[in-house]
C-alpha cells in the first residue's frame, strides 16, 4: 500500500525519510522491540499486582485459546504489509473456510476431507487477492476490502442461519475439539498458541535469514529498484497472498474446532485486530520494515492485557478505547518526535521558493 | 488515476470518461431497477423508491467526506464511529437536556467536527499514516461511546417531532433526508469542479511531491479533507437519530466498510486523485438498491454480502482498465507523460 | 547523532509504557460492574421474609457471599442491561455479589475471556445469555467441571447433556411462538399473508421461536408464511429488507417481528406511511419504553414481552439457589425473593428448565405502567 500522503509530501530539501541520515531499518526496529519487552513487562507488572488470578497456570491456557489463532493471522499479513501491502480479508477467510468444512460436515463428509477443502478454499482466495493484486496491479486495500465482504458473503450463503453442528449432525470427533478444552500435555500451552510459535520461528527465520526475507523487505523499501534488481515482485507477493489464504483457513479451522462449533459469522471483524497486533508489534504501514519478534511481542502484550484486563472486569468498551490508544502510539511515537521537529525547523526555515 | 484538468484532447477524453462513470452508474442503477421490476412491479411504487433514496442518503452523505480524503490518497475508518457518537450524545441531550431541534443538528455536526480536526490534525501535523490514525480512533471513540451511553437506549418518544420529521417527510414525494443529502453533494461537487483548492486535493493525491513542488500547501488541504470527513459524519449522525427516532452504543458500527466500499464502486481510485462526489453518491445509491431488490425480487438475502464483495471487485477491476486505458491515450495524445 | 536517537528511542519506549500503565491505572480505578455487598451486610429488607426460609426440595439456606458471573450477550444491550440489574438486586438481597462481564459484539468469542475469568475467580455460578449455543460448550463444560453452577437465560446453550445447566426461560419458548402467532391473527381476522422480520440470522432465541410460530400456523390455514427476512437488528438493515418485504408481498396483512430493534423500526416505518399502516399490521416483542409512542397513536394495537428485570432477578435467584446446594434435578425448587413464587425444575425437551411466566401483552390499557 503506497503511503498516505500528508506523511510522504515533504519540501523538496528533505528526503523521505529512508536514505542518509536515518538509522538502518533494523537498527530502529530493535529500539522498537526493547520498547515492546518494556511495554510487555510493565503489562505483566500490571496484571500480577491488579489481578489476584494474572498468574495462575490458566491464564497462560486461555491466553492461548484467545489469541492463538488470531496470532496465526497476524504472520502472513506481516509479511502482506513489509511488502507495501495490505490484506483486510483474512477474517473472512477464516469464517469461510470455517463455513465450508461446517457446510461439508453438515453433509456427511469425512472431517480431514472437509479441513482440505477448507484450505483449498483458503488458498483459491489467496489466490484471487493475490492475481488482482499482484498482477492486475490493483490496490491492496480496496482488494481486500472486496474480498472481506465477498468470502464473508460466500460463508452466509453456505450457512445461512445454521449453527454446526445442529440438528441431526454428527459432533465434530473429541479428539479435535480437545484442544480447545486442553493445553498440550505437560505444559499450559494451548495447540493454537504452540502452533503459531512454531510458524512463528520458521517465518522469523525466512524473514531475517534468507533471501526471500531480504526479498520482501526490498519490496516494501524501493519497489521499482527491487524489480529492476531481479526480485521476482509479483510471484512473490502473489505467492505472499496464497500464504495469507491458507493460513487464515487454517486459522478458521481451528478456531471452529476449539469452539466445536460454527456459524457464517465465525470471527467477524478480527481483521482490525490482527492489523492492529502487526502495526503494534512495529511493523511500518510503509513496508520495508518490522520484525516478527515484535509481531510475538505485541501478540503477548495485547493478550495478556485482555486477560488482565478482563480478570478485574474492566469493561469491553474501555478494552477498545485501550487498544485504539495503542495503536496510535505505535505510530504516534516513531512519527511524532521527528514530525514536531520538522514543523519546528520549517516555522524558522524562509517559506520555499514557488515552483513557476 | 490523474484527473488532468489540461487543454488537448487528452484532457476532454478524460473529462469525458470521468463523466461516463457517473452516467455509468445511473445506468447500472436503472439496469438493477428495470430487472427487479420485471420481476415484481412493486418494486418502483412510491414508498419503496423513497425508501431506496432515504436508505442511501446517510452512506451517501458519508461519502461525500470520504470522496475527499479518499482523493489526498488517505482514508478514514472513524466515520462510523463519530456517526454513532454524534447520533447518541444529540439524543440524550434531547431526552434529558430538550434541547431545541435545530441545536441538535448543530451539536451533532460540532462533534462530528471535532473529531475531524483531531484526526486532520494527527495525520497532517504528527505526520502519521491516516490507515492507522483512523483505525486507532475508531476503536477510541466507538468505546468513549460505549463508555458514555452505559446500556441507556434512547427512545423514540424521547425524541421531538419536528426533528424526527426530518428522517420521513418528503417533499413532492422526495424524502427531505434525500434533498437535503443531495444538496450537500451538489454544493460540494460544484465546489470540487470550481475551487482551486480542490483541485488541489486531486493534485496531492496524483502525485504528492509534484504537488508540493508546485507549492499546494499540503497539510491544510489535507487537515480540511478530514475536518470536512468528520462534520459530515457528525451531521450523518443527527440525521441517523431523527431517520431512525432510537439509538443505543451500535449507531453505525460498520458503516466505514460500507462507505469505502460505495465510494470505490462510485469511482473514487483508492490510490487517489480522481473520483467524484456525485460518483460516491451514486456509488452509495447503487449499493441499497441492490440489497433492496434482493428482498424484493424474493432472493435469498443471504446473497447480499457476497454481491457487494463482487461488486467491489469488479468496480475496482474496472477502474483499473480505464485509467490503463486514459494514460495510453494521454501518452499518445501529448507524448511523454508519466503517472502513477 | 546516534546516541540521542538511542536515548530518544528508549524514551519513546519509556513514555509507551508509561502511557499504557497510565491508562490502565485509570481503567481500573473505574469501571467495575459488580455489585458487591460484604457478606456482613444484612440482606435487603423486602425479601427477609422468603430469602430466609428454607425452600422444599432445595439444599437449604442461601449462603452467603456468593459469587455470581453475569455474562450477558454484550455489555451494551440495554435489554440485558436490565436483566443484569434484575441479576444484581437479586445477589444482593440474598448477601452476594454479581460480576457483569461480557464483550462488545455479539458473538461467542466475545463471551469466552469472561467465562474463562470467572473459572479463575472461582465464581460460584455462571449466569450467561449465550451468543452461540455450542460455541461456548466447551469453556463452560470446564466451568462445570470445577463445581460453577451454570445457568442461562435469554439465548440457551445446547451442550448435550453436559454441562448439566438450568435454563431460565423467559417465557415458554413454545408459548412466545404460538402466542405471536395468536395475536397476530386476532387482529388480523386470522387470514392473510404474514411475514416475520427477525434479527440476525443466527440469532438463537429468535430462531427457537420462529420454529414454534412455524407451527402454530399451522392451526390458520388462512394465514399463510410468505417469507422472513433477517434485520440483524440494525434499523437500516431492518428498513431496507421490510421495504423489499412489502414490495415483494403486496398483499402483505400482518408482521411478527420477534426483536425489539426489528420490533420499533417497523413501527417507525408504519408511523411514517400511514398508507401501509392501513392494511399491515404490525406485533411482536418490544420493550414498552420504546413503543409507547406507537401504541399511544394507534400505529401498534399490541406486542408482548416479559420484564427483562425479573427475568435476571430469577436468574440470579437460580444462580444463588443452585450454588448453595439445590440439586440439579427434575422437580427441584427454589425460591424467587419478591417475585413471591417458588419455581420448580422442570425436564422437558433434553434439559431442565424454569419459565419466569407467560408474557405480558402490552396495549394501550397497561402500556403508561411500564417504564422499562
Amino acid at each position: 500500500m503506497t503511503s498516505d500522503v500528508a506523511t510522504r509530501a515533504v519540501g523538496p530539501a528533505e528526503s523521505t525519510g529512508r536514505t542518509a541520515g536515518t538509522p538502518s531499518p533494523w537498527r530502529s526496529a530493535l529500539r522498537w522491540e526493547v520498547g515492546l519487552v518494556v511495554v510487555l513487562a510493565a503489562v505483566l507488572l500490571f496484571g500480577s499486582v491488579k489481578s489476584p488470578h494474572f498468574t495462575e497456570a490458566s491464564t497462560l491456557f486461555y491466553l492461548g485459546i484467545n489469541t492463538g489463532y488470531v496470532a496465526i493471522m497476524a504472520l502472513p499479513v506481516t509479511f502482506v504489509i513489509m511488502t507495501g501491502e495490505i490484506d483486510l480479508s483474512v477474517a473472512s477467510m477464516l469464517g469461510l473456510s470455517a463455513s465450508t468444512v461446517g457446510y461439508l460436515w453438515h453433509h456427511g463428509w469425512n472431517v480431514w476431507a472437509a479441513f482440505a477443502v477448507a484450505l483449498l478454499v483458503g488458498a483459491a482466495g489467496g489466490a484471487l487477492n493475490g492475481v488482482l493484486v499482484a498482477h492486475f496491479g490493483l490496490p491492496s486495500i480496496a482488494v481486500t476490502i472486496g474480498t472481506l465482504t465477498l468470502f464473508r458473503g460466500l460463508a452466509e450463503v453456505l450457512l445461512g442461519s445454521l449453527t454446526i453442528p445442529t440438528i441431526g449432525d454428527r459432533q465434530f470427533p473429541s479428539g479435535l475439539t480437545d484442544i480447545g478444552a486442553n493445553s498440550l500435555p505437560g505444559s499450559q500451552l494451548s495447540w493454537s498458541m504452540l502452533i503459531f510459535l512454531v510458524l512463528a520461528v520458521i517465518f522469523g527465520v525466512v524473514l531475517h535469514f534468507t533471501a526471500l526475507g531480504r526479498s520482501m523487505v526490498a519490496i516494501g523499501l524501493q519497489p521499482e529498484a527491487a524489480q529492476f534488481a531481479g526480485i521476482r515482485v509479483r510471484r512473490i507477493k502473489f505467492g505472499l497472498f496464497v500464504l495469507s489464504g491458507v493460513l487464515s483457513a487454517f486459522a478458521g479451522i481451528l478456531d471452529m474446532l476449539q469452539q466445536a462449533s460454527v456459524t457464517y459469522d465465525i470471527g467477524t471483524g478480527l481483521e482490525l485486530n490482527v492489523v492492529a497486533i502487526v502495526l503494534f508489534g512495529g511493523v511500518s504501514i510503509f513496508g520495508g520494515r518490522g520484525t516478527i519478534v515484535g509481531v510475538v511481542l505485541s501478540v503477548a502484550i495485547v493478550g495478556s492485557l485482555q486477560m488482565a484486563l478482563t480478570q478485574i472486569n474492566v469493561s469491553a468498551d474501555k478494552q477498545n478505547i485501550v487498544t485504539g490508544v495503542l495503536l496510535l502510539i505505535s505510530v504516534i511515537v516513531p512519527n511524532g518526535g521527528e514530525a514536531l521537529r520538522r514543523v519546528r525547523n520549517r516555522v524558522r526555515r524562509r517559506p520555499l521558493p514557488r515552483a513557476g | 488515476m490523474t484527473a488532468v484538468t489540461g487543454r488537448a484532447g487528452g484532457g476532454r477524453v478524460v473529462v469525458a470518461l470521468l463523466r461516463a462513470r457517473e452516467v455509468g452508474l445511473l445506468v447500472l442503477i436503472a439496469l438493477v431497477v428495470l430487472v427487479t421490476t420485471v420481476k415484481n412491479s412493486h418494486f418502483i411504487e412510491a414508498n419503496s423508491v423513497q425508501q431506496m433514496l432515504s436508505g442511501a442518503a446517510l452512506f451517501a452523505l458519508l461519502g461525500v467526506g470520504e470522496t475527499l480524503v479518499i482523493i489526498t490518497r488517505n482514508v478514514d475508518l472513524s466515520v462510523g464511529s463519530v456517526l454513532g457518537l454524534a447520533a447518541y450524545v444529540v439524543g440524550y441531550l434531547f431526552k434529558y437536556h430538550h434541547i431545541p431541534v435545530w441545536s441538535g443538528f448543530l451539536i451533532g455536526t460540532l462533534i462530528g467536527a471535532a473529531a475531524g480536526l483531531v484526526n486532520g490534525l494527527v495525520v497532517t501535523v504528527l505526520r502519521v499514516p491516516s490507515l492507522v490514525v483512523t483505525l486507532g480512533m475508531l476503536y477510541v471513540i466507538r468505546g468513549i461511546d460505549g463508555v458514555i451511553v452505559n446500556g441507556d437506549q434512547i427512545d423514540p418518544a424521547s425524541i421531538p417531532n419536528s426533528f424526527t420529521a426530518v428522517g420521513y417527510r418528503t417533499f413532492l414525494g422526495v424524502p427531505w433526508l434525500a434533498i437535503i443529502v443531495a444538496v450537500v453533494v451538489a454544493v460540494a461537487g460544484y465546489a470540487m469542479r470550481s475551487f482551486r483548492s480542490s483541485r488541489d486535493l486531486y493534485a496531492i493525491g496524483s502525485n504528492p511531491d509534484a504537488a508540493a513542488l508546485a507549492g499546494i500547501p499540503i497539510g491544510r488541504r489535507v487537515f480540511s479533507a478530514f475536518l470536512i470527513s468528520g462534520t459530515l459524519a457528525g451531521l450523518a449522525g443527527s440525521l441517523f437519530l431523527a431517520l431512525h427516532t432510537q439509538i443505543n452504543n451500535n449507531g453505525g458500527v460498520g458503516y466505514e466498510l460500507i462507505v469505502v466500499t460505495a465510494v470505490v464502486v462510485g469511482g473514487v481510485a483508492i490510490f487517489g486523485g480522481s473520483g467524484s462526489v456525485v460518483g460516491a453518491a451514486l456509488g452509495a445509491l447503487l449499493l441499497n438498491v441492490i440489497n433492496q431488490a434482493l428482498v424484493a425480487a424474493r432472493i435469498s438475502a443471504f446473497w447480499n454480502q457476497a454481491i457487494a464483495g463482487a461488486l467491489l471487485l469488479t468496480a475496482i477491476a474496472f477502474d483499473r482498465w480505464l485509467s490503463l486505458r486514459v494514460t495510453r491515450s494521454l501518452q499518445s495524445a501529448e507524448g511523454a507523460h508519466h503517472d502513477l | 547523532m546516534t546516541g540521542s536517537r538511542t536515548a530518544r528511542r528508549a524514551g519513546a519506549a519509556a513514555l509507551s509504557a508509561l502511557l499504557t500503565g497510565g491508562i490502565l491505572a485509570a481503567c481500573s480505578s473505574t469501571s467495575n460492574k459488580s455489585s458487591n455487598t460484604s457478606a456482613n451486610n444484612p440482606p435487603a429488607g423486602t425479601t427477609a421474609a422468603s430469602s430466609g426460609a428454607p425452600a422444599s426440595g432445595s439444599g437449604g439456606a442461601i449462603k452467603k457471599g456468593l459469587k455470581v458471573y453475569f455474562i450477558p450477550k454484550d455489555t451494551q444491550n440495554p435489554y440485558e442491561v436490565l436483566a443484569d440489574k434484575g441479576g444484581e438486586k437479586a445477589l444482593q438481597e440474598l448477601g452476594g455479589s454479581v460480576t457483569v462481564s461480557s464483550g462488545t459484539q455479539d458473538t461467542a468469542a466475545a463471551q469466552l475471556p469472561s467465562i474463562q475469568a470467572a473459572i479463575q475467580a472461582h465464581a460460584d455460578a455462571i449466569v450467561i445469555a449465550a451468543n452461540d449455543p455450542s460455541a461456548l460448550c466447551p469453556s463452560l463444560n470446564k466451568a462445570a467441571q470445577q463445581g460453577i453452577k451454570i445457568v442461562a437465560f435469554d439465548s440457551d446453550i445446547q451442550c448435550g447433556s453436559s454441562p448439566n445447566h438450568l435454563f431460565i426461560n423467559q417465557a415458554d419458548t413454545k408459548q412466545i411462538g404460538t402466542s405471536e402467532v395468536d395475536l397476530l391473527a386476532k387482529q388480523i381476522n386470522s387470514e392473510g399473508d404474514v411475514a416475520i422480520l427477525s434479527a440476525a440470522a443466527s440469532a438463537t432465541n429468535q430462531n427457537a421461536w420462529i420454529k414454534y410460530m412455524k407451527e402454530q400456523l399451522k392451526q390458520y390455514p388462512k394465514m399463510k408464511l410468505v417469507s422472513t427476512v433477517y434485520g440483524n437488528d440494525d434499523p437500516a438493515t431492518s428498513l431496507t429488507v421490510l421495504q423489499g418485504l412489502l414490495s415483494a408481498y403486496p398483499n402483505l396483512k400482518g408482521i411478527i417481528s420477534p426483536t425489539t430493534v426489528g420490533i420499533s423500526t417497523a413501527a417507525q416505518y408504519l408511523d411514517t406511511h400511514k398508507d401501509v399502516a392501513k392494511r399491515v399490521t404490525l406485533t411482536g416483542l418490544g420493550l414498552p419504553s420504546q413503543m409507547r409512542k406507537y401504541v399511544k397513536d394507534g400505529t401498534v394495537q399490541s406486542f408482548e414481552l416479559w420484564n427483562p428485570k425479573d427475568l435476571g432477578y430469577l436468574a440470579g435467584h437460580a444462580a444463588a439457589s443452585l450454588a448453595s446446594g439445590t440439586p440439579l434435578q427434575d422437580g427441584a425448587t427454589f425460591q424467587s425473593g419478591s417475585l413471591n413464587k417458588t419455581y420448580t425444575m422442570a425436564q422437558g425437551d433434553g434439559e431442565l428448565s424454569v419459565v419466569l411466566g407467560p408474557p405480558t401483552v402490552f396495549d394501550k390499557s397497561n402500556i403508561d405502567q411500564f417504564n422499562f
